[in-house]
């Protein structure tokens, strides 16, 4: 080898200012998903310091008192629940029963793809046009009056995109093969359904409905002329305070009511509320994250 | 896509062998033939299986019914004009004498809300997807993805009472402004909302990008940021388009955050730091004042028809992006 033969894989300045730029990009995409995460996590803990000082049991079990400046939750909770668990029977099988026609039956064809579009845009609909569908096609032409029940499915149309989607990509992670060896032996399609692809993909099915779970709960605009009430008496600590005709109080309610309508409330109040709301929805979530990474690793294919 | 299944064949029926021999095939002949009930039954499970499939078109077509026929009847009365409702800012809708439905100063407020939202979130939500889909290591990655999956199940009104306290401090003290409760305000908080969908469609685009791409780039010399720059963002630019579009439609039809956090001033904004109001809050604010089946009450449900047609719009146009990528 002759001395003056440039040595390939040396640094030359071309290279060196490659790598330079590589790593200012790099750190400047960091501090851009940081500048994301950072103020959620400040956001969050000013909002458990604020709200420490009313953070017991006795808050969540209590009700409101003194024009409700002063009390606990408890109305709000149990009406949370009510209208979720309502909403969730109304259109966890609708969503189901869709992505199975989405996903097993349908064709790649002009009214499928209209179909695809629907929920899409049913996705997409602002959730207080939601609130006056409710209104109008419930409340009113239904006759259903506020009511607990119209409030539910007005959440139920709400949040059926979140469970169809999630049902969906459950099915569609079902191996093809699968199918094919359960209709070879001469199942028919219905049955090729029930025996292994539901089955199969029930995880993923369960983490939608929990999504939606926690979907639901947190929406105010869709329940607020429907059904949720600012204030409603009921006892401490019952459980079935609320008929399906009935008003009832709502978490997320309760937070707006209680942070720009209420005079006077207790400084921590209203963020003890908030802090149940967001630890509520987000233990949902994370249940519903933890199930999906523990099917994932006990996935066989 | 074309993995979808092909009609599974319909269970044959063995043909019969012409000495027949029973026990030779019983097994057979018993397991083709079903009893009526079960054929029923599934059939009718199937017809249940397509009814919820064209559901969401139902609900779709309903919800624009129904909102549209609160609304129609003030659009005949004869006093309302639309140029009106489009065109003025004027919005009197309690006034005694002279009441005027003129929703241009919501549209204003709408548009420099969301407009504000996007200038900051664009940026930040596509640089980090950009980051989580190239830049990170896998453990990290797991983790960036499921804590944006928790930034977007935070609720709506969560957001606007951190608006309305936190933020609304802190923009008073930082820019000196009379009111906390503004654009500024809002836009961050709808930043903030809006972030995720973003990053996680954004992700998803650039994860489509074939990893062939990605290796003759790497093949090249190339370092991840001149693949970023040259080859990636130019291969994924329709799936961030729909990630920027479904971030814009989220912020057209948030309601609650911008409802706390904009403050209550119906009026053409001159500056960041002017309160509005949105088409979305307007509704909110103002249905439960309205009597039902007054002029009030209908242009409100008219302001949601105006909503849906523009989400609607948006969201068409996402989709139909993602659409062309697809077929490429």
């Amino acid at each position: 080898m002759k001395p003056d033969t440039p040595a390939l894989f040396t640094e030359t300045a071309l290279v060196r200012r490659k790598y330079r730029q590589e790593t200012v990009a790099k750190w400047v995409f960091f501090v851009m998903a940081a500048a994301m995460i950072i103020p959620l996590l400040l956001i969050v803990g000013y909002l458990m310091v604020k709200a420490a000082p009313s953070l017991t049991l006795g808050f969540l079990l209590d009700v409101p008192v003194r024009g409700m400046t002063e009390g606990g939750i408890w109305p709000a909770f149990v009406g949370t629940i009510y209208l979720v668990f309502i909403s969730l029977a109304i259109s966890a099988p609708i969503g189901i029963l869709a992505a199975v026609y989405l996903n097993e039956y349908a064709r790649d064809n002009w009214f499928n793809r209209v179909i695809n579009l629907a929920v899409i845009n049913l996705a997409g609909v602002p959730s207080i046009v939601h609130a006056l569908f409710g209104l109008g096609a419930f409340v009113y032409a239904a006759r259903f009056g506020y009511s607990i029940l119209s409030a539910s499915l007005t959440l139920a149309i709400m949040t059926l995109p979140v469970i169809v989607a999630s049902t969906r990509e459950a099915l569609a992670s079902v191996p093809r093969s699968f199918r094919e060896a359960c209709w070879n032996v001469g199942a028919t399609r219905w049955q090729t359904i029930r025996a292994v692809v539901l089955p199969n993909s029930i995880s993923g099915i369960l983490t939608g409905v929990i999504l939606q779970v926690s979907r639901a709960a947190g929406e105010t605009a869709p329940i607020m002329f429907t059904g949720a009430v600012f204030y409603k008496a009921i006892e401490k600590g019952d459980l079935f305070a609320y008929g399906l005709h009935e008003q009832c109080m709502a978490l997320s309610m309760h937070l707006y009511t209680i942070s720009t309508q209420v005079p006077g409330v207790k400084e921590s109040i209203p963020y003890a509320t908030a802090v149940v709301l967001l630890g509520s929805v987000l233990l949902v979530n994370a249940a519903a994250i933890a199930l999906r990474v523990y099917m994932r690793s006990r996935t066989k294919w | 896509m074309s993995a979808r299944p092909k009609p599974g064949p319909a269970p044959a029926r063995p043909q019969e062998p012409s000495p027949p021999a029973p026990e030779a095939y019983s097994f057979a002949v018993r397991s083709a033939r079903r009893p009526a009930w079960s054929v029923w039954g599934e059939r009718a499970l199937e017809g249940a299986i397509y009814l919820c499939g064209i559901s969401a078109i139902i609900f779709v077509l309903s919800i624009f019914f129904f909102v549209f026929k609160e609304a129609a009847p003030v659009l005949v009365g004869g006093e309302f004009s639309l140029t009106e409702f489009l065109f003025s800012p004027e919005w009197y809708p309690t006034s005694e004498e002279n009441k005027r439905y003129g929703v241009l100063a919501m549209l204003a407020g709408t548009f420099s809300v969301t407009a504000l939202a996007m200038v900051l979130a664009v940026p930040f939500g596509l640089g980090a997807a950009i980051y989580i889909s190239e830049f990170c290591g896998s453990k990290l990655k797991e983790t960036l993805k499921i804590v944006i999956e928790l930034l977007a199940a935070i609720p709506s009104v969560v957001w606007g009472f951190v608006g309305l306290t936190v933020m609304s401090k802190l923009i008073v003290t930082y820019t000196g402004a009379p009111v906390g409760v503004n654009i500024l305000n809002g836009g961050l908080i709808l930043a903030l909302m809006s972030v995720p969908i973003i990053v996680s469609i954004g992700e998803d685009s650039l994860k489509a990008v074939p990893d062939s791409y990605r290796e003759a780039g790497v093949a090249l010399g190339a370092t991840k940021w001149q693949l970023v720059r040259r080859v990636l963002l130019p291969a994924a630019k329709n799936g961030l388009l729909a990630a920027v579009l479904l971030g814009v439609g989220r912020g057209v039809g948030e309601t609650m955050a911008v409802l706390m956090a904009t403050g209550h001033a119906v009026q053409i904004p001159h500056g960041i730091l002017d309160s509005v109001r949105t088409l979305t809050a307007n509704i909110a604010a103002e249905l439960g004042e309205a009597p039902a089946g007054s002029d009030h009450y209908r242009v409100l449900f008219l302001t949601g028809v105006l909503l849906f047609s523009l989400t609607f719009v948006v969201n068409l146009g996402a989709d139909l992006v993602v659409r062309g990528i697809r077929k490429k």
